[in-house]
């Protein structure tokens, strides 16, 4: 249904929204048995008894999931509890083939982070809390178009890890709901514990949404939305889920408590039977509570890489990068180093910056590749970016070498000398090609001498390209100049 | 008749003098002989000689290891709850007809490796639950010694194929009594572990923080070496402990100077039918003799047992069970739909016992009532476990008691599920509180078996084995009169 | 608290047992007469008593994040009810493809 609120009626109201992400951890097998947790394989093909969940099979925890979940549930402010447990969520889907899911209920493995997200208008920063984090298994994925009147069931994604972060309703905007989804994807993106894709399904967003009005502190009645696959459709199913809540109520009706459902314009009600959400909750009996020393929560915190925060502000002050430079080149955290590794070995913080967000972001944005994979590495850029400072290569000629890197990976001294776009500015060679040009343009030449100062360029150019851009712009320009006025 | 002891053709089968093959054919023959066949004694769901003779026939190439596994040549009957790769796991349901198990039990495994011979897949209560065997989808088994009796359950078919004399030995599980109670209303030994002693990594889960795997023998030694050989710790299962695994059998000849046996008074009350009194009155005086020092105890919180387990074990068994949906094994019948299908797999494929147990599980697991079921439960059942930890703290060793408070009641004798549920009421303490606990028969009453009960602090086996040893000694032939 | 035939009804539908009419209200009694046992339980003083939970003072074992996976000796083919190019086969949800509406 699509509703259409006058905004002035909106403005009377106030959107509360809690967001529940999904994060798929980066682990080599599962959370409860050693399947590969890779993706791509056939159908069914990284089972077994534990995720099957065949008769008599039972869980084992993957150390490396706890690991990345506690390195996550750190990098977003969170109290690591000591002591967690994990506990069954009993429901019946073809794709959870316990039929019931483990995750943690009472005792999760996190409690009371928060995320900040910008500043308001008074600079004072704007943090969304975070309720908790906790672990559970991921299930496999129902496939409903493949065959005609079938549903095809694949486990491979079942036991999968995820974490589920679950923010305190403080979001009042989807402009801000959007914004804690990108800064929360870029701590994560940060702390390398998952892909963070939401097209590849490694992080999916349930949105909590509610109205009230302006000046209210009791909460509404919330529905849930679901099945939004970008950050920007999240921030449109909740205008509009937002819209239709205060539709419903300025009309004195009720908000009913249940599940929507996202189609990329509008929401529907989920068609579900009364009380299916009754998840019976209880401690998980195949697994003791998960017991984490102090000490080791403590070192996860010391060795937590620096966070996006963290390294925009050391941008900014040690590199004097504007605003603008620092947010692109910290926007993720592999790009962030090589742009480091050029700065450092270069010297020049800002060419570096010029470089990196010109030649090589356009490079790759064209072959698609991540930056981690780049052919042209950080100390060959540097390299490069030296011999134009230095005045060996035009500024011109480095960029052709830049293409020649990037086709061949050699190195750039050598790509200058093989193609031939060392900077000449031997005078006698290009006095030479002065006379040729001069020579070749008598007209030009004559009225530069008479004062028509615009036409060096064209007799500069006609030399550069003589000199297939070698000529040093600098001697050329006073060579003329002393040629023409002799 | 019986079967020969493990030890002995263990020691003849290493020795070359007896061939693994001659042990099954006896074991075989006797089969036949007792009718163990579903038109007979209905012991076992399945079985397959064939594959039993591939297994003996390999016993032949281990005579050359240097330590012969302590089951070398023996045949073994597996309560078919417990996946094994080759004969159906059917749990006593219609819903697991023909389910052949891709994967095999780690208990099984480590039988193999100890040479046992795989002997048949054994009858039992629909996916354990049950203390007849007379809710088995397969129709229900005799009682050896009596065939208008119930053998007991859930592990009936177990304690049946040992008491008939085909095993000298079998496994079985507990949850509340099901290997207990059968070995008592049989007139055979009958082991439950220390939670966490055995894993329980392919024994179907029927609740899994009171499943064992348990063991049934001949005599106190058979279970002895049966536990030796599958007690230890599987990184398959986390809730398998890590703790050394002594030597059963260690015991087997010490008298019980020195030990503290506490009987505990609520389980005599004076509602204890006075026969069975009369036989653990004897059986104590025995351990007098044998040096021990008996001493009255109390458990107090014994009589909220039964509420308090058969809130729990059905609470986890509708969770356990709620992977039987006819998608990826088993069973699966159609209706309209996915819904469709789940509803007439499951109700088509769990008899009635299991149906209302998934039904009272989920009740009291949900919405508004889990604080007062399941929550409560699970507060009275430390309780409980305190009590035993307060008994054995204060210098009492084992615990003895009577196991059954009747002995093998009549096949369709008893129709009220909660009338049922009272046979475990002197067993479902030790499966709530984890504590090991066995039974060994103390004698006969109008020719039935009793069964005396001892129990250990965690993980002390090794001297409640010592207790039983020293009192079927000198009980001798008076165990089964 | 005695449990009515909606309650049954409700329960049945949770745990997806399809029960007859009849069979319904033969539970709500079984389940009534054995819940009136239970009964005893809410005069227990269990304040301050922590439930029973857990095996083992260490808590949970982990495992170290790598294989190989634990075999199967059989493929799916052999086990499974319906299977179709490696993919498991149960009948189209007659609705939207979501838990809830399972």
């Amino acid at each position: 249904m699509t509703t259409s609120v006058p905004k002035s009626s909106l403005d009377g109201w106030e959107m509360v929204v809690g967001l529940e992400v999904h994060v798929q951890l980066k682990t080599r097998t599962k959370l409860f048995c050693a399947c590969s947790a890779q993706f791509g394989a056939a159908p069914n093909a990284n089972t077994c008894p534990v995720c099957l969940a065949l008769p008599g099979a039972l869980p084992v925890v993957n150390k490396q999931a706890v690991g990345l979940a506690t390195r996550a549930a750190l990098a977003i402010n969170c109290e690591v509890q000591p002591v967690s447990v994990f506990a069954r969520k009993n429901y019946f889907y073809p794709d959870s083939p316990k039929g019931y899911q483990i995750s943690q209920f009472d005792k999760p493995l996190a409690l009371r982070g928060w995320i900040e997200i910008g500043t308001r208008s008074d600079s004072s920063p704007i943090r969304i809390g975070v309720n908790r984090v906790h672990m559970e298994d991921d299930a496999g994925k129902s496939i409903h178009d493949r065959y005609a009147g079938a549903t095809a069931v694949d486990l491979n994604r079942s036991g999968v890890p995820l974490i589920e972060i679950v923010s305190e309703p403080d979001i009042r905007s989807a402009e801000q709901a959007g914004a804690y989804l990108r800064v929360l994807k870029q701590i994560l993106e940060y702390v390398d514990v998952s892909d963070v894709n939401m097209e590849e399904g490694s992080l999916r967003v349930d949105a909590n949404v509610s109205a009230r009005r302006r000046g209210d502190t009791k909460l509404g009645t919330k529905t849930e939305v679901k099945n939004m696959n970008s950050f920007s459709g999240v921030e449109r199913a909740i205008d509009v889920e937002f819209a239709r809540h205060v539709s419903v109520l300025e009309a004195g009706g009720v908000i009913e408590q249940q599940t929507m459902l996202w189609d990329g314009s509008t929401v529907r009600p989920a068609r579900s039977k009364e009380g299916s959400h009754d998840y019976r909750y209880f401690p998980e009996p195949d697994l003791p509570p998960l017991i984490l020393e102090q000490g080791w929560i403590d070192k996860a915190r010391h060795d937590l890489p620096e966070l996006p925060a963290a390294r925009q502000a050391r941008f900014a002050a040690d590199y004097k990068l504007s605003d603008y430079d620092v947010e692109v080149l910290t926007s993720n955290p592999r790009l962030a180093d090589y742009y480091e590794e050029v700065a450092r070995a270069h010297g020049e913080p800002k060419a570096a910056a010029n470089w990196v967000m010109g030649e090589v972001m356009a490079t790759i944005k064209t072959s698609g590749e991540d930056i981690s994979r780049f052919r042209v590495r950080p100390f060959d850029l540097a390299s490069l970016l030296g011999l134009v400072r230095d005045g060996i290569v035009s500024h011109t000629a480095g960029k052709q070498i830049f293409s020649h890197m990037v086709a061949t990976g050699d190195q750039p001294a050598q790509i200058a000398e093989r193609e031939g776009l060392v900077k000449i500015d031997d005078d006698s060679q290009l006095s030479a090609w002065i006379d040729e040009v001069i020579a070749e343009n008598p007209n030009e030449a004559e009225r530069l001498r008479n004062g028509e100062k615009k036409l060096q360029g064209v007799l500069v150019g006609a030399v550069m390209k003589k000199s297939k851009g070698r000529a040093d712009p600098r001697k050329l320009n006073q060579l003329l100049t002393t040629r023409l006025t002799s | 008749m019986t079967a020969r002891s493990c030890a002995a053709v263990r020691a003849d089968t290493a020795a070359g003098r007896v061939k693994a093959a001659d042990t099954l054919t006896k074991a075989i023959d006797r089969a036949r002989e007792v009718n163990a066949g579903r038109d007979g004694l209905n012991i076992f769901a399945w079985r397959d000689d064939e594959d039993a003779r591939r297994q003996a026939a390999t016993i032949g190439d281990r005579l050359a290891d240097t330590t012969p596994g302590a089951l070398l040549g023996v045949p073994i009957a597996v309560k078919d709850n417990i996946a094994t790769l080759t004969m159906p796991t059917t749990c006593g349901s219609r819903i697991l007809e023909g389910y052949v198990s891709p994967y095999e039990a780690t208990v099984v495994k480590r039988l193999r490796e100890a040479g046992g011979i795989v002997f048949g897949k054994t009858n039992m209560d629909e996916f354990a639950m049950g203390s007849s065997t007379e809710h088995s989808a397969y129709g229900p088994t005799k009682n050896p010694i009596a065939l208008d009796r119930v053998p007991g359950g859930s592990s009936g078919g177990s304690a049946a194929a040992v008491a008939s004399g085909i095993v000298s030995i079998a496994l079985g599980s507990e949850t509340g009594g099901s290997v207990r109670q059968p070995a008592a209303f049989c007139g055979i030994v009958g082991v439950k572990p220390t939670y966490g002693r055995v894993s329980r990594f392919g024994l179907v889960a029927f609740a899994s923080s009171l499943d064992q795997v348990g063991v049934f023998g001949q005599t106190v030694d058979d279970a002895a070496v049966g536990l030796g050989v599958i007690a230890g710790h599987d990184a398959m299962d986390s809730t398998s402990a890590d703790i050394a695994v002594p030597d059963y059998t260690a015991g087997a000849n010490a008298d019980l100077k020195g030990l503290v046996v506490g009987l505990p008074k609520e389980y005599f009350p004076s509602s204890l039918d006075p026969q069975i009194r009369a036989k653990c009155d004897a059986a104590i005086e025995h351990l007098k003799a044998l040096g021990a020092t008996v001493k009255e105890v109390s458990l107090p919180n014994t009589d909220l047992a039964i509420p308090v387990y058969y809130i729990i074990a059905p609470a986890e068994a509708s969770s356990n069970l709620a992977r039987f949906d006819g998608v990826r094994y088993g069973l699966r019948l159609t209706g309209d739909g996915l819904r469709g299908m789940y509803e007439a797999t499951r109700s088509g494929g769990f008899g009635p016992e299991v149906t209302r147990r998934i039904l009272l599980g989920t009740y009291v697991l949900s919405a508004g009532y889990y604080d007062a079921y399941y929550r409560k439960a699970q507060q009275v059942r430390s309780l409980i476990a305190r009590d035993f930890r307060r008994v054995f703290d204060s210098g009492v060793h084992v615990l003895f008691t009577p196991t059954a408070p009747s002995t093998a009641f009549p096949i369709g004798a008893i129709s009220d599920p909660y009338e049922m549920y009272l046979s475990d009421i002197f067993t479902a303490t030790a499966n709530l509180a984890g504590v090991p606990a066995m039974s060994i028969p103390i004698g006969r009453i109008g020719g039935l078996p009793v069964g005396g009960q001892f129990l250990a602090s965690h993980f002390d086996e090794a001297r409640m084995f010592t207790a039983a040893y020293a009192l079927e000694r000198a009980l001798g032939a008076e165990a089964h009169a | 608290m005695a449990v009515t035939i909606d309650d049954v009804r409700h329960i049945a539908t949770l745990a997806r047992l399809g029960l007859t009419d009849a069979r319904a209200a033969s539970i709500v009694a079984e389940l009534n007469t054995i819940l009136g046992h239970m009964d005893e339980l809410a005069k227990v003083d269990t304040d301050g008593v922590e439930e029973a939970i857990g095996v083992g003072a260490e808590g949970a074992p982990v495992r170290d994040d790598k294989g190989p996976p634990f075999p199967l000796a059989r493929s799916l083919d052999a086990f499974a009810p319906s299977v179709r190019d490696g993919f498991f086969l149960v009948p189209r949800l007659s609705t939207h493809e979501s838990p809830e509406e399972a």
